[in-house]
């Protein structure tokens, strides 16, 4: 399938990591990839398992988006990857994927990526009325705001966080390495 | 040009219900007593698990998939062990291997004994919840004894299980398995031949093959539809392929069938179990690995470098070599995986947990459209809802 997979000139960086396969793709292609993965008896990639983001501030094109797809009729997944600014948005692929509808709208939720042509983008994990996105690595663990329950108003109330004890995060760096085989392919990948 | 009167009327179910099965909000439109639309709003017991696992080490990220969904917890460790073993890419020896096969299926073995008698509540039967809390009472002394625990295990770790099986485990767990299956054909005979049951069950909340696939919906509810797919068959993990097991299917894919597909799932777990117990042979129960897994007890009562691996482990952790993966096991529900990201440090960069939960209960919409209002409870507690696992 490998084979068939690199005759597809829209994936790059096609890997066999023997439990899936991993490969790139260009944010423009992502329909008609999608409806070729799906479609073409070869792959017959029909059942979107998953799809997430992953966050790197420090890049230039900060989100990478992950869809994990599965064929039932190969036995195989794949796990397509493509990346986006921030201010760029995607299309949506729930013309192709009925199932992605609710994950669109948590990546959107938590990392307030945009999904062109959705029917229904809105909020789905966090309070109604929330601001920001959660899962941003610049968003920190406590959140912005706390409820709780106004005796006076007789009604909940949001706050600005106050935290009787700071939170604690130790920094444990130091110079034991943990696994030097890991370290080493580490560097592997980067040069690659 | 002729008026057409609108004739729905919209009302709320949930969020605190006790057929919603937690905290679900459904916003309900019904025409009569018909579903025109139902709209579930979830999120209200969402807890940022995610986003907590990023700031903790891979050993004190293990509890937290205890807690999401909380009836069935080994199988969720067990996705999230086998993700980072991966990363790290570490065998876990083959005793760990067993005891984590029979731990899965005795967890599978509970969330189904809470899924079909809950089932059965919200359609009108009391007794079967009573009958199976006893029972489920006895398996949860079985994680009591590897664990210490009866929910939160934390027993499926990175690199092995946490402790052996007590001396005598076998024999008990042999002893029991023996009289479990004559249990399930007492409740069957409480339910499947039931008229109400049946008149409340089939042809209700029907999805199709192409559907389910379609919508992604794995476990029972795809098995339901007729497609015999199941990870533990075809992408084997740990011990699984080398015990012989079937995997049941529905034909018609309604809430009655995936009931009968649940109660054929607890006589094959038996089996699963019965094998395993014939095959497991003592030996290590984690990777000998210090630097992974802790040193014994005894051992940093003397050696200076057990202790400081001891020290290191609960406080830094361990390193894991930059990557990523995707892990999936076949837990209770359907499909649990773990995507995890690694860049290297002792703390996972980015962990997206893959829920079966999530994916059903967006197919409600689809499923109770043009049924009766009292359905929804039915297709609700068919699809195996816990709202652990689908907010994290």
């Amino acid at each position: 399938m490998i084979e068939d997979l690199k005759k597809n000139n829209q994936l790059s960086f096609i890997k066999d990591k023997k439990i899936f396969y991993e490969a790139s793709f260009n944010k423009e292609d992502i329909l008609k990839l999608f409806e070729e993965l799906k479609k073409n008896e070869l792959f017959s990639f029909d059942q979107l398992i998953d799809m997430t983001a992953i966050d790197y501030p420090s890049r230039e094109k900060r989100f990478e988006l992950i869809y994990i797809l599965l064929s039932m009729k190969k036995n195989k997944r794949i796990v397509l990857k493509t990346s986006i600014n921030e201010n760029d948005s995607l299309e949506s692929i729930i013309k192709i994927f009925k199932a992605s509808d609710w994950y669109e709208r948590e990546c959107y939720d938590l990392f307030g990526i945009k999904f062109n042509s959705h029917p229904d983008l809105r909020r789905i994990m966090t309070d109604y009325n929330f601001e920001g996105f959660p899962l941003r690595k610049d968003f920190p663990l406590t959140g912005h705001t706390e409820v709780r329950y106004d005796d006076v108003e007789k009604k909940v109330v949001y706050e600005p966080v106050k935290l009787t004890q700071e939170y604690r995060d130790f920094d444990y760096t130091s110079p034991w390495e943990g696994m030097p085989d890991g370290i080493d392919e580490h560097k592997d990948q980067e040069s690659s | 040009m002729k008026e057409i009167e609108v004739n729905t009327t919209t009302i709320n179910f949930g969020p605190q219900h006790p057929a919603a099965h937690g905290v679900l909000r459904l916003v309900v439109e019904l025409d009569g007593e018909v579903v025109e639309r139902a709209e579930p709003h979830i999120g209200l017991l969402h807890r940022g698990t995610e986003k907590l696992i990023e700031y903790k080490t891979y050993l004190q990220a293990v509890p937290y998939f205890d807690r999401l969904d909380y009836v069935s917890p080994m199988c969720q460790e067990h996705a999230f062990a086998l993700a980072t073993e991966n990363l790290l890419k570490i065998e876990v020896p083959q005793r760990a291997k067993y005891i984590r096969v029979i731990f899965a299926e005795i967890t599978r073995l509970l969330n189904h004994l809470l899924n079909i008698p809950a089932y059965a509540a919200d359609i009108g039967a009391v007794t079967p919840f009573l009958w199976c809390f006893e029972e489920r009472e006895k398996l949860l002394q079985f994680h009591e004894a590897v664990s210490g625990a009866r929910f939160h295990a934390a027993y499926f770790r990175p690199g092995g299980v946490h402790q052996d099986m007590p001396e005598g485990m076998e024999d008990k767990l042999n002893d029991h398995f023996k009289n479990l299956p004559k249990f399930i054909d007492d409740l069957e005979e409480l339910l499947t031949n039931n008229r109400i049951l049946r008149q409340r069950s089939v042809d209700i909340g029907v999805i199709s093959k192409k559907e389910a696939i379609e919508w992604g919906c794995t476990g029972p509810v795809l098995r339901s539809a007729g497609v015999a797919w199941d990870l533990r068959r075809s992408q084997p993990y740990d011990a699984y392929d080398k015990v012989d097991f079937e995997i049941p299917i529905g034909k018609k894919g309604d809430c009655f069938d995936r009931y009968l597909v649940r109660i054929e799932e607890m006589r094959q777990s038996i089996s699963i179990i019965q094998q395993c117990l014939t095959q497991i042979k003592s030996g290590d129960i984690s990777v000998i690995d210090n630097k992974i897994t802790p040193p014994k007890r005894s051992e940093m009562k003397h050696s200076m470098e057990s202790l400081i691996h001891h020290f290191k482990l609960f406080t830094e952790g361990y390193r894991v070599p930059e990557g990523q993966t995707y892990n999936a096991v076949e837990a209770p529900k359907g499909e649990f995986g773990v995507f995890l990201v690694s860049d290297g440090s002792s703390k996972p960069y980015r962990c997206k947990i893959r829920a079966p939960g999530f994916a059903h209960l967006q197919t409600l919409d689809f499923l109770s459209k043009g049924h009766l209002m009292a359905d929804i409870a039915a297709i609700l507690g068919s699809l195996d809802i816990v709202f652990g696992e689908i907010d994290r």
